[in-house]
């Protein structure tokens, strides 16, 4: 055994062992209490090579990748550096050793510069023992420059978009000359451009010899970036593989364990009358002239980048941003929609896209997030809930949607990401909607939770539902919806009924 | 099916292994202050600490008006926020409603005209002027979205203020008998005990309860679920004064006087029974009971230092000691039970 700060020196001095292996693990076990979450797990990273991690939420990938991380200690097995054996006491352990990690949630400090933020805790000082801003100015754009990243290095971090804090956060690893690069779900929040930036980058890096373990939930990212991939469920090791050796569809199966015979289970209903009607609905500087009808029984996909204004029309629609000007009916009536209150009283729903901003009431149980939209008119007497009566419609409605949990008083904070959003579905299907906006229903989500929330909406669909899809995910976007609105820049750039819409017309209307 | 009741039956058993706790432990914690006091008592002073109905009646009397605005403030901080005002609204709400509680019988009235009303006219003037300071908070918190930190800051330093102004800094005594007996014997103890049932169930059983957490929880997804946030946080904060207003009347009504320096750091008092209670700051989080438990927790430590004939300097080291150590153990217990 080696200890950390002796791999560090050994780094120091140059002398690195040549290794196979970048980086591997052995027989890992992580139990947490009541949870086996890796059992006898292995994986091998090779030098300059972008190693995927696979599997359904829950699978272990994320424990797996924090151990690798220096965030958790195995229980039992060895993570081997280069082939020494090492036991990583901290993220910073981990980041002295060259291994770095680049979180979902990013770490930046808002309201520092880029270049303070790269070089936090090893700024450079100036003789007299104070920051010198010029020379880390300095350090910054030459770092920049190895990166192709074009960005002042005095700009505030709060002033830059997602992607480019993403920028920051593999510039300020690289900062570490690290060998591993951790990177977690990173084009969760990109734009299509931004990720091809992203994978450039990548690939740059690659070519230096560093290795990166990538997890996604994206299968085409798969195959476009990386070289080999590791799949877990269940918290067991399943296999790995060259991922040129594979199909979607072989993947699928090893995470799931099962045939996924039907991804979209999209069935052709009876399309009734017009229900929400929209009109040259616009929000001043964000979307302007959006105007589209849906139908009873009808999908309508909204397709579009990210920032082309998806979101906030379906925010609009739902009076949380009401918009400054345009007209939203439903049965053909003009309705003033200026806040959330207002839609649900004309029988909307809206799941946001951020579920954990917007949707869940976190430290709350699952019965209080699933009534609380309820309350609104019903099973309220006199101010007092009527308790039995609705914990009882709860109850039935989380076995419907198959809600795994041993009872209604579990903290929703507890349950995995596909759970929760059940639990929010849940919420709004209470309220009897007939129109139910969806946004990014399934970001984030296992495959298996993916398959029965399309389900659910193709049955809402069948109910004579209303139903607007919002979904970055090109392939439900194409598979759910009866017909696809793209949006490009706040503007409608046009309407595909489902027998025509193909990615790549969508991407043409959506990019133009 | 008999799996299918085990697992009923282990769904109950988790069921209440979660719903028990919080309250439960500082209750505990309440024993132990109380025992520990027992053992000391008997050692230093040569007598029983709990053994003196006298001493028990008094430890609760002494924390009633504290508790009556700590029923407030939990509700304040289930949303989230914070009130800092009631101390004042306590002195401001004094004053107002001891002004217009006096007997004719005394020489010197603030209004000679409106001497020997019901009781029922400063009672309602005492609560009325708290609701108003409550709304006025809650207004500036849900319109202008400045902190509430900030915005009931304003009117403890404007109530205080209002206090003093209103006789220019003089008492308001010879108070008519029928007010100051809502100040005699239990009676704050009844008033207190009736405000937190009622408040206990409005929070565990009726809407407003539901909205209250959920807003403390996640106020933007509150929103988004249809709750009218501004609303309902005026709601809150108005009832919050109004709390504050009954305890004012109570105050001067046991004190026979009011003075405009009633009800200094009550406000604090009052925060740290419902920190002490198991409520959470972050928001989202608490019970009336485990406030009823916390105020009683102060009373008992106050009153265990006087019965120790501990010097009053130490009492206030020490208390504060043993507020920021409750929290301690409490933000110890909430990640132990996230693990």
């Amino acid at each position: 055994m080696v200890s950390p700060t002796t791999m560090a020196a050994v780094r120091a001095s140059g002398a690195i062992p040549n290794a196979e292996y970048l980086l591997s693990a052995e027989g890992i076990r992580k139990e947490f209490p009541g949870v086996v979450a890796l059992d006898d797990v292995e994986f091998k990273l090779k030098r300059g090579s972008v190693h995927a991690l696979m599997g359904e939420n829950g699978a272990g990938k994320s424990t797996l990748m924090k151990i690798l991380a220096g965030i958790y200690t195995p229980d039992q097995g060895e993570v081997l550096l280069k082939g020494q054996k090492i036991r990583l006491q901290s993220p910073l352990d981990a980041l002295e050793n060259g291994i770095a990690m680049i979180h979902q949630e990013l770490n930046l400090m808002p309201f520092m510069t880029v270049a303070e933020n790269i070089w936090i805790r090893r700024e450079p000082k100036n003789r007299f023992g104070f920051v010198d801003h010029g020379e880390m100015n300095r350090k910054t754009a030459a770092l920049f420059k190895r990166l192709n990243i074009t960005m002042d290095p005095e700009t505030q971090v709060r002033d830059l978009s997602v992607a480019n804090r993403q920028m920051v956060e593999i510039a300020k690893a690289v900062s570490y000359e690290s060998d591993v690069l951790i990177m977690d779900e990173p084009t969760s929040a990109l734009t299509e451009r931004e990720v091809a930036h992203l994978f450039t980058i990548i690939r740059d890096l690659r070519s230096q010899g560093i290795g990166i373990v990538y997890i996604t939930h994206k299968m085409n990212e798969l195959f476009e970036i990386a070289d080999e991939f590791s799949v877990f469920r269940d918290g067991k090791y399943i296999g790995t593989h060259a991922s040129s050796d594979v199909t979607r569809d072989d993947i699928i199966r090893m995470m799931v364990g099962r045939e996924i015979t039907q991804m979209f289970p999209k069935e052709d209903v009876p399309i009734g009358d017009v229900v929400l009607s929209v009109k040259d609905l616009s929000l001043k500087g964000v979307f302007h002239d959006v105007s589209f009808d849906v139908r009873a029984g009808e999908i309508l996909g909204i397709a579009g980048l990210v920032g082309s204004g998806r979101s906030n029309v379906a925010e609009a629609i739902f009076g949380v941003v009401p918009a400054t000007s345009g007209t939203i009916s439903i049965h053909g009536k003009e309705v003033d929609i200026d806040s959330p209150n207002t839609a649900i009283r004309h029988r909307m729903a809206f799941l946001t896209e951020d579920r954990k901003e917007t949707g869940c009431l976190l430290i709350l149980d699952i019965l209080e997030n699933m009534q609380i939209a309820v309350l609104q008119d019903r099973f309220v007497k006199g101010g007092f809930v009527s308790e039995g009566e609705l914990a009882k419609v709860c109850e039935e409605m989380s076995r419907k949607l198959r809600v795994k949990t041993p009872n209604l008083s579990e903290r929703i904070e507890n349950l995995s990401g596909g759970n929760q959003q059940k639990v929010l579905i849940g919420r709004w299907l209470l309220t009897n909607p007939r129109i139910l906006i969806l946004d990014e229903p399934t970001r984030g989500i296992d495959v298996g939770a993916k398959a029965e929330i399309h389900r659910f909406v193709t049955e809402l669909a069948r109910d004579g539902v209303a139903v607007i899809m919002i979904s970055s995910e090109m392939p439900e976007v194409l598979g759910m919806s009866d017909r696809v609105m793209v949006m490009h820049e706040g503007r409608v750039t046009g309407f595909l009924d489902r027998a025509e819409a193909t990615q790549i017309k969508v991407m043409e209307l959506a990019a133009q | 099916m008999s799996t299918n009741s085990a697992a009923q039956a282990q769904a109950a058993a988790q069921k209440s292994a979660r719903r028990l706790p919080p309250e439960l432990n500082i209750f505990l914690v309440l024993i132990g202050i109380a025992l520990v006091y027992e053992v000391l008592g008997w050692i230093f002073v040569g007598q029983s600490f709990l053994m003196n109905t006298q001493r028990l009646t008094i430890i609760i009397l002494q924390v009633a008006v504290i508790g009556i605005i700590a029923v407030g403030v939990t509700q304040v901080i289930i949303t989230g926020g914070i009130d800092l005002s009631s101390g004042s609204v306590v002195g401001m709400t004094a004053m107002f409603s001891a002004s217009l509680a006096q007997a004719s019988t005394w020489p010197r009235a603030l209004y000679p005209s409106l001497t020997d009303l019901p009781v029922i006219v400063p009672l309602a003037v005492g609560i009325g002027v708290g609701l108003l300071a409550g709304i006025i908070n809650g207004q500036l918190i849900a319109r202008t979205k400045i902190p509430p930190f900030i915005a009931t800051l304003g009117m403890m330093v404007s109530a205080r203020g209002m206090s003093k102004w209103y006789t220019k800094g003089q008492p308001v005594s010879g108070l008519t008998e029928q007010f100051t007996f809502i100040g005699t014997g239990i009676w704050p103890v009844v008033i207190f005990l009736v405000v937190a049932v009622i408040f206990h169930i409005a929070l565990r059983y009726t809407r407003y309860g539901k909205f209250t957490y959920a807003i403390g929880a996640n106020v933007q997804a509150a929103r988004v679920s249809g709750i009218n946030v501004e609303s309902h946080l005026v709601k809150v904060y108005a009832i919050a004064g109004a709390l504050a207003g009954l305890a004012g009347v109570v105050t001067a009504a046991r004190a026979q006087t009011a003075q405009a320096g009633m009800g200094v750091m009550y406000e604090l008092d009052a925060i740290a029974a419902t920190v002490i209670g198991g409520t959470s700051l972050a928001g989202g989080v608490g019970r009336i009971t485990g406030t009823v438990i916390g105020t009683v927790i102060l009373g008992v430590m106050t009153s265990g230092f006087t019965f120790l004939r501990v010097d009053a300097y130490y009492q206030e080291i020490v208390k504060g000691v043993i507020i920021v150590a409750a929290v301690v153990v409490d933000v110890y217990r909430q990640k132990k039970r996230k693990t």
